[in-house]
């Protein structure tokens, strides 16, 4: 939808936030924490989204404008995050508690609780995308603004409702892994830089190119971790990067740039 | 523009009640200004925060006792904070604010070497006193004299902390682990050292991770396939350890934990929970078996302004209360000129104010920087048992 969103890794502090304290602290049960955490961050994404974005892209055409307002929202929301929740780490016990032993290597139930979790929403996303109106809707808007409005697409509207699904799935993403690593009000950063790095890889504007993304830069940290020690794991991720998009700017499945 | 009036009036009434001091103030009475300078935002933040925290609940205590007395006079503390983001541009910034703008000549903190030394030739163009929180012996060996170390450096405690485990627990081997910043890595080559010099074989000391990771699966996994008896999380902060110990018992280590670091219970008992128990690591008097009742004061306080307890703010209550103590011992002179205050260091010396058991206080670390540059914080080595810790035995750095 032309917004590159870094503010997306303080909405997923902020899911993980709100399920650390209704599932963590008040005892709730885990599956109403999520949707709640999905629910409380998809209205804070629908506000940015009323008040700041909607604004910004109607008077600007120029796309660092978004890009800007962005980086400021996620400063905004981290500076809010350690005022509101407080300068510690936070976490929940495991939702399903053991380790399973497979072959030689150690999976641990949570783990793999989530990546069935992940997949099922990641299929249900790209079914929405794919075959109801709302997604085709997000999709034209996607790939050309203009004609999508001339054929009828409510722009406004459907850019809401991005932005709203958007930041529910940082959410839902925010307070599944709380129950793996825990969750600081300083973790947004790192995060929206490891999504800014997958949406390299993957292509902008595509959602399978994201996911794409998601699994090459989880593969080449993981292997690399575990072959290479010290710190030549992420310099060598970083140079491979800066050498891809020397060749492919747009990433695997994204569309060439202009 | 009636209406605009009575708002800017209520700004301007607002931003008067915000800019005046908190409680009853006498207007005779004189003002002490102590700086705090450190990370207060980002993944480190809680390292900065803890110790505005501790300067601001001793100071609330002290100044509702009517201040602090230096040559016979009492002085109402005020504690000035600004966030240095863990960036020694920054750090340099804020510490040419706080020495030159806020004339203040004692500052507690940074927390990193990086910040540290950036701020060495503004602390001495300027006079002033800073109590780091980093551990490069470059800080406080001569030439240099205006840094005081505020807590126990790892290559203090580590060779401690090893000879521990290898006479008690049977240590033969043991790997570091650290995060890829220069404070850790420096820790982690002089634990590596340490642990050669007591006869450990060192199986591993080449694994770390980034600033920001928290999926530490993929590093531990190096680190535990060396099955080493002990695994060494150097200069590991709060809120990495848990998840570290938490990744290593999921994939099966069962070999001990330690890091030279101080940590705090409620994080460990949250994220890692049992996984945690046997846990070894650094704390200051923060126990409740040794705190004495003025340490309980604190506590209280501590939690009244922060919101809960941190184990961190055991160690780092130290810096105010011994620079206000020095203070005393050298006289009023030493408020503007630091050179006071370095010739009462050597003389320094009180009853520990924290502790329930008679210890001696005072400035300590000749033997590592060639003069006495580090508060004599106690060595307490914690052990986490039942979502708690308990100090397993207290040393010293002497």
């Amino acid at each position: 939808m032309g917004v590159l969103n870094f503010a997306h890794g303080e909405m997923y502090v902020l899911g993980g936030f709100v399920t650390y304290y209704l599932y963590g602290l008040f005892g709730l049960n885990y599956l109403l924490a999520l949707t709640t955490s999905a629910g409380t961050v998809a209205a804070v994404g629908l506000v940015f989204e009323r008040l700041f974005f909607r604004r910004v892209l109607r008077i600007t055409t120029r796309e660092e404008s978004t890009m800007l307002l962005a980086a400021g929202t996620a400063l905004l929301l981290d500076s809010l995050a350690l005022v509101v929740f407080g300068e510690k780490q936070r976490g929940v016990p495991p939702i399903v508690p053991g380790v399973y032993h497979v072959l030689s290597a150690f999976v641990p139930a949570g783990r793999v609780l989530i990546f069935v979790l992940a997949l099922a929403l990641i299929s249900a996303f790209l079914l929405f995308m794919q075959h109801t109106r709302p997604g085709r809707a997000l999709r034209a808007i996607a790939q050309d603004k203009e004609a999508a409005a001339l054929m009828g697409v409510n722009i406004d509207r459907y850019r809401a409702l991005g932005f709203g699904i958007g930041a529910a799935l940082a959410g839902v993403a925010g307070g599944l892994l709380v129950t793996l690593f825990a969750v600081n009000a300083g973790a947004g950063t790192p995060i929206s830089i490891k999504a800014f790095i997958m949406i390299m890889i993957g292509g902008a504007g595509v959602v399978s190119g994201a996911i794409l993304g998601g699994v090459v830069l989880g593969f080449a940290e993981a292997i690399g971790y575990f072959f290479i020690p010290g710190s030549v794991t992420y310099l060598l991720i970083l140079v491979g990067l800066i050498v891809f998009l020397v060749f492919r700017p747009q990433g695997i499945m994204g569309r060439p740039w202009g | 523009m009636r209406g605009l009036r009575t708002v800017l009036l209520v700004l301007l009434a607002g931003a008067v009640a915000l800019a005046a001091p908190n409680g009853p103030v006498n207007a005779e009475q004189k003002t002490l200004k102590i700086g705090v300078l450190g990370v207060m935002s980002g993944p480190a933040a809680s390292w900065g925060l803890v110790n505005r925290y501790c300067a601001e609940a001793s100071a609330q205590l002290i100044n509702e006792e009517g201040g602090w007395q230096i040559g016979g006079e009492k002085y109402r503390i005020e504690v000035v904070s600004i966030d240095d983001r863990n960036d020694p541009k920054v750090s340099v910034a804020g510490a040419e604010r706080l020495v030159y703008q806020e004339k203040i000549k004692y500052i507690i903190g940074p927390n990193v070497d990086t910040t540290a030394a950036a701020i060495v030739p503004v602390m001495e163009k300027a006079k002033a006193l800073n109590f780091p929180y980093a551990f490069s012996k470059a800080l406080y060996t001569p030439p240099r004299s205006n840094s005081i170390l505020g807590m126990i450096a790892s290559y203090q405690a580590g060779p401690v902390i090893y000879k521990y485990l290898k006479e008690q627990k049977g240590v033969r081997n043991v790997s570091f682990i650290a995060r890829n910043e220069s404070d850790p890595l420096n820790q982690r080559t002089e634990g590596v050292a340490a642990a050669k010099a007591l006869g450990l074989k060192v199986v591993s000391s080449e694994d770390t991770y980034e600033p920001g990771t928290t999926d530490f699966t993929p590093v531990m996994s190096r680190v535990v396939r060396q099955n080493a008896d002990l695994i060494v999380l150097s200069g590991v902060a709060p809120a990495d350890a848990p998840l570290l110990i938490r990744t290593a018992r999921e994939l099966g280590y069962k070999g001990l934990l330690s890091t030279e670091t101080a940590q705090d219970a409620k994080i460990l008992n949250e994220v890692a929970g049992k996984a945690a128990t046997g846990f070894i690591s650094v704390g200051g008097a923060s126990t409740p078996q040794i705190r004495s009742a003025y340490m309980d004061k604190f506590v209280q306080r501590y939690v009244k302004v922060a919101g809960e307890w941190n184990d961190e703010a055991g160690t780092k209550v130290y810096a105010l209360e011994m620079i206000l103590r020095t203070l005393s011992l050298a006289g009023p002179k030493a408020i503007s000129d630091v050179e006071e205050f370095k010739k009462a260091i050597p003389k320094f010396q009180i009853q520990n104010p924290f502790l329930k058991e008679a210890k001696m206080l005072k400035f300590v670390g000749a033997p590592y920087f060639s003069q006495p540059r580090q508060i004599g914080v106690p060595m307490v080595v914690n052990v986490f048992e039942d979502g708690k810790f308990k100090a397993l035995f207290i040393g010293s750095v002497e």
